[in-house]
């Protein structure tokens, strides 16, 4: 014990003297964190992105953003007297002359791939649990806002080396942006410095790549954690949890030492990749050459969803008046990708005003009872995945030994239909499992007993659920209903009137479609509502209703 | 509880078997992407009595489908006449030749000749007028090629189909160019000189022999050196670097991040 | 850690539930932190909280993890070392070199991370008490008073300013506002040159020879002479330019005779060769895959398909025009020569390409 208190009592009076940190420090040592595996998934992108940072450093010590013309004389010898840039010759020297060079570059480069994959799976956690809901949606906007930027790091970066492959991306890129209406011409040349390829666009990119963009991000990363901590975290449905509570471990120790041990691991995980998987071999790639393409020209994970649409898309142009619109380009851009970000950004407050509900949410939604949100979620997540694959269809053409036109097809047909199927099918599993749900509350888990009955009947003997699982059984808590008439109206309420009232209506009872919400237990009612949670399909003490909302605020 | 029950229903049990599932996908993939050796066949001087050894194998296997005199059958087999050997050494020798059903694609299948018989054939059609010879041991030999022309010239003629390490890709309708990982020299040159199925040509006049030489020496080497960073995933790109990167990364540590989490067992 | 035992007793493991009662107050967390600080460092502002009971596992198997956590950082440490001692003695170079430095480097670094990783989730699950405890949160917005509170000074501060009285001062101050804010743009303007008419034409001209790209040598019809022969080739004295060749590069193709079919425009052909632009009319990756069988031309971008014999039209894929054909001629010492420049723009469409762009090879002039 002393020894601890006297290695505090100096350092801390002359920090404490000057700062004045120990309130403030004392509450954050406090602070509570909730426990799940997916609470740390955002983790993986945060530690990624401080990996990303510490090997870009490095790595920017020995590479030349240079398109100056080199010809190369280092030790891979295939490429000996191959003209390139010094862009190009430099990454070759980081891998085979800078000791720790080609680690540090795969290092970075696999964290590039897992910091954008984490960041997808952490907003299809924060999505399917409806953790987004009420006060978060700021911190949604900023998470997708890092998303969009972060694809456009990833590209920037991997067009960086200038080997055949970053400089058949950029190509396309160029080509794309070329075919914008009135400004793409323009946004090309000012952005290449003339025509494709130039001799300014890897300096270019680079400041991007190293300044800009990390400075960006890094502020909006900033803010996303910051707003996690002063909003502090939602958690799971469970015994003794409930919408005004926070139950979990204090940051001092564990979550210190969780989080501690998170990050050793994901660096350990990125460092075993790079020792053991090799990746984006440059030197076999070889220097960019425009007349020269390779078969699988693909880019990394996180574009494919754009070139798959560029693949998918009819060859549709309109030309008027002497000037084309590339419908063929630029849709497959911007459509895709708009529909998904876009459609995410504005998810939050759609449903708000699908539901009426705008209360605080801090108890994470199962996603089996919010069905139409799970099947809007799967809907998307099918849409993206089959274009993302349609984006490596030569690949799988190749190895399934099928038609590279039939997948293109088979994508075309899926992207729309698709989605559709799955939306019906995800509300109907997730309807399915609430009745599950309802059941084991009523009559409690079979326990394979068989029992004769005095009257000889045989029943099968069941045990009611545990505290736990029952807390979380009755999670489910329904939707407040939205503004009725006053009680001596006939007339709607205001928000209620027109077209879109009556859009919202058929939209609200489209989200509320969902089976009564169980009741109680099987074995007793006083612990049904022992948390003062009453679970009924009516209003919540703690959702706010839009009727009241509206007047209080105004 | 018997041990193997126990051991099955432990809570780790489900992600010990995930784990086992994702490393041995890893193993069969990296034993499958292995990289074969080389070989060469060097071309020995004809004979008459090759030329009728070679007659009476191609009565035997090919006629059926090429015609008795290789004139080819309309609608079944094409006319030989004028291939030269080459053609017949690179469509034997990779055992695309003699084929079973017809069609635009032959796919390769085990090699059914000794290079004898190969040679016969080869020499019978030979005969028959025209076409470019098998190419000599020299011919194909890597030893002082210009390394980066061949690399210039495969980049710029043979990445498109066969992909920037030779690994193959697709083509239109079903259709696909073979990766280069298991043809020797000798049938690399023998492709280039007489573009079988839809591979274009490149003769001697356009690509000359020197330069082909160039380019199988490119292929051979890089085919042939290790991968410094690790396992090569293919060498076909970022479509399986992506999956790596989910599977071997982000599933990795979302098992780390659920040991972290794990709740002790209430005892 | 065990010196912060208080009340050891016989427990092995630290067990949920049982140290938690009477902790729903929000700011007694039982477990942790060390008391030791909050008495130190609170000591001026308020009575230290009563400090709660901390029960550390203790007994031979936290011995035993404490042994175990110790064993997983020492290992750390020896890889740390591992990883200084490749750094020193391996140097890449060759491949097999940069493979042994990689492959020693990048196993040391995985030990030395994964050990400390697995050290500190031992230490969390063997030797340190679970704890649960809940903390209240508070409401999210401010309370009406301290709303009210804010829209005063906001306003107090307004009118002082007289922002809203001043009307003068403030439309001025909003305009130069504007101004300043755009002002700066036009220094961006000097990023690149103006596209003028640059994409409507190539390196290509009357007389410029055909080179065959690597070597670099000129081409007669009589070198090309086997039909299916493809090869990629450049206006001379500009196969060395990337830009220029972005967009000149260019494939020839033999033909047998009465192979080609219109829209090939076909007294742009010599001898039955023919020459189409090598960049995709969809974004503009290089075209190649030519299938001497279909006479297809395939992009291995996006897939576009062209039928070579057929003036390379389009069919199948998101390209929506044909690969410009260019005019061919022989020169006196017998080469094969371009006879002009492409008569329409190659490569992708952009905003000024215009319906003429569409005409293809069937345009002659």
């Amino acid at each position: 014990m002393s020894t601890t208190e006297k290695a505090l009592e100096g350092t801390g009076r002359f920090l404490d003297d000057r700062l004045h940190g120990a309130s403030g420090l004392n509450r954050f040592l406090r602070k509570i964190f909730p426990d799940h595996w997916s609470f740390l998934l955002g983790e993986i992108a945060l530690y990624t992105f401080i990996i990303l940072l510490l090997t870009g450093t490095f790595l920017t010590l020995f590479f030349q953003p240079s398109m100056t013309e080199v010809t190369y004389h280092g030790v891979y010898t295939p490429l000996d007297g191959v003209r390139m840039s010094e862009a190009y010759s430099s990454t070759l020297n980081i891998s085979f002359d800078v000791r720790g060079g080609l680690l540090m570059r795969q290092i970075h480069h696999w964290a590039a791939l897992l910091f954008i994959g984490a960041i997808m799976v952490h907003m299809l956690r924060v999505f399917f649990t409806g953790a987004y809901r009420k006060p978060r949606e700021f911190n949604w906007l900023i998470g997708i806002i890092i998303f969009s930027i972060a694809i456009f790091e990833g590209l920037f970066g991997y067009s960086l080396p200038d080997d055949l492959l970053s400089g058949t991306g950029l190509k396309i890129t160029q080509g794309v942006l070329e075919s914008f209406p009135i400004v793409g011409t323009y946004l090309s040349f000012f952005l290449f410095g003339g025509q494709f390829p130039g001799h300014d666009i890897i300096p270019r990119l680079y400041v991007i790549h190293v300044l800009i963009i990390p400075a960006v991000l890094l502020a909006l990363i900033a803010a996303h954690v910051f707003l996690t901590f002063h909003l502090k975290h939602t958690q799971f449905p469970g015994k003794g949890r409930t919408n005004a509570n926070v139950v979990g471990a204090p940051m001092y120790p564990y979550f210190m030492a969780k989080t501690g041990a998170f990050f050793f691991f994901i660096f350990a995980v990125l460092a075993l990749l790079s020792t053991f998987a090799q990746i984006n071999p440059i030197w076999l790639f070889g220097p960019y050459n425009p007349s020269a393409i390779t078969a699988g020209s693909q880019p990394d994970f996180y574009m494919g969803a754009l070139e798959g649409a560029l693949r998918m898309m009819p060859n549709w142009v309109w030309n008027v008046a002497g000037h084309t619109f590339a419908f063929n380009e630029f849709i497959p851009a911007l459509l895709p990708l708009g529909i998904i970000f876009g459609g995410g950004a504005m998810w939050p407050f759609i449903e708000q005003w699908v539901t009426g509900d705008r209360g605080e949410h801090h108890i994470l939604d199962r996603p089996r009872n919010a069905p139409t949100r799970t099947g809007i979620g799967v809907a998307a997540v099918v849409f993206y995945g089959v274009i993302w694959l349609e984006g490596a269809n030569d690949v799988i053409a190749n190895h399934l030994d099928i038609s590279l036109f039939l997948t293109t097809w088979i994508a075309r047909i899926t992207v729309i239909v698709g989605p559709i199927i799955a939306y019906w099918v995800t509300k109907r599993v997730c309807l399915g499992l609430q009745r599950k749900d309802a059941h084991l509350l009523e009559h409690g888990i079979e326990t394979g007993i068989i029992r004769q009955l005095p009257n000889g009947a045989y029943v099968e003997a069941t045990r009611p659920v545990s505290e736990n699982d029952e807390a979380v059984l009755i999670s489910r808590t329904g939707l407040p209903p939205l503004p009725a008439p006053a009680a001596d109206e006939e007339v709607p309420a205001k928000s209620m009137r027109g077209g879109m009232g009556r859009m919202r209506l058929a939209l609200n009872r489209v989200v509320t479609e969902g089976i009564a919400a169980p009741t109680g237990n099987g074995h007793g009612e006083e612990h049904a509502n022992g948390h003062g949670e009453p679970a009924a399909i009516s209003g919540q003490g703690d959702q706010g209703r839009d009727g009241q909302d509206s007047g209080s605020s105004s | 509880m018997r041990p193997i029950t126990s051991l099955r229903r432990h809570r780790v049990a489900g992600y010990a078997v995930v784990l086992l599932g994702l490393v041995g996908a890893g193993a069969a993939y990296t034993a499958v992407a292995g990289q074969p050796g080389t070989a060469a066949a060097d071309a020995s001087p004809v004979s008459r009595q090759q030329i009728a050894e070679g007659q009476a194998l191609f009565a035997r296997t090919c006629a059926s489908c090429h015609g008795m005199h290789a004139q080819g059958i309309s609608g079944v087999g094409p006319s030989l006449i004028g291939v030269g050997a080459a053609a017949v050494d690179f469509q034997v020798s990779t055992g695309r030749m003699p084929g079973k059903v017809t069609g635009a694609e032959m796919p390769p299948r085990p090699v059914v000749f000794s290079q004898t018989q190969i040679h016969a054939l080869a020499a019978y059609v030979a005969s028959l007028g025209g076409g470019p010879a098998i190419p000599s041991g020299d011919q194909v030999s890597p030893a002082g090629a210009n390394l980066a022309l061949g690399q210039q010239l495969f980049i710029t003629n043979c990445a498109q189909c066969h992909n920037f390490s030779g690994a193959g890709g697709a083509l239109t309708s079903g259709k696909f160019a073979p990766p280069l990982n298991h043809a020797t020299p000798t049938q690399i040159y023998e492709a280039m000189q007489t573009g079988p199925e839809a591979m274009p040509v490149f003769s001697d006049t356009t690509i000359t022999p020197a330069q082909k030489r160039d380019v199988i020496a490119y292929v051979t080497k890089v085919r042939g050196q290790p991968d410094p960073g690790g396992f090569s995933l293919g060498r076909v790109g970022p479509v399986t670097e992506g999956l790596v990167a989910f599977l071997g990364g982000i599933a990795v540590l979302i098992f780390a991040a659920m040991w972290i989490t794990m709740k002790r067992r209430e005892s | 850690m065990s010196d912060m035992t208080e009340g050891p007793r016989d427990l092995p493991q630290g067990s949920d539930g049982e140290q938690d009662e009477g902790s729903r107050a929000p700011h007694r967390v039982i477990g942790t932190p060390p008391p030791a600080e909050a008495r130190t460092l609170l000591a001026s502002e308020q009575e230290p909280p009563q400090r709660p009971r901390i029960i550390v596992p203790t007994g031979p198997a936290a011995k035993r993890g404490e042994r175990l956590v110790a064993t997983f950082f020492l290992l750390s440490g020896l890889a740390s070392i591992g990883f200084v001692a490749s750094y020193v003695t391996l140097r890449p170079g060759s491949l097999v070199d940069t493979l042994r430095s990689n492959l020693t480097l990048g196993i040391a670094m995985s030990v030395a991370f994964g050990a400390i990783a697995i050290g500190a989730v031992l230490w969390l699950h063997l030797l340190m008490p679970k704890v649960e405890i809940p903390e209240d949160r508070h409401s999210i917005a401010s309370s009406p008073a301290e709303r009210a509170e804010f829209a005063d000074t906001f306003a107090e501060g307004a009118e002082r300013s007289g922002f809203v009285k001043r009307p003068l001062v403030r439309r001025s101050l909003l305009g130069a506002s504007v101004l300043l804010g755009v002002a700066p743009l036009v220094v961006l303007r000097d990023l690149g040159p103006l596209p003028e008419t640059k994409l409507r034409h190539t390196a290509w001209a009357r007389g410029r020879r055909l080179l065959v790209l690597g070597p670099n040598t000129p081409i007669r019809p009589a070198d090309f002479s086997s039909p299916g022969q493809m090869i990629t080739v450049a206006p001379e004295g500009f196969e060395d330019n990337q830009d220029a060749m972005a967009k000149a590069a260019t494939i020839i193709i033999k033909f047998r005779p009465g192979q080609l079919k219109p829209p090939t425009v076909m007294n742009w052909a010599v001898d039955n060769i023919v020459a189409y632009s090598k960049i995709c009319t969809h974004v503009g990756c290089p075209v190649a895959l030519y299938e001497q069988t279909t006479h297809r031309i395939l992009c291995p971008c996006h897939q576009s398909t062209f039928d070579a014999a057929r003036g390379a039209k389009v069919v199948f894929g998101p390209a929506p025009r044909a690969l410009p054909q260019l005019p061919l001629g022989v020169d006196s010492e017998g080469f094969l020569i371009s006879t002009n420049d492409y008569h329409v723009p190659v490569g992708p469409s952009f905003w000024e390409l215009g319906g003429s762009g569409f005409s293809g090879g069937n345009e002659q002039s």
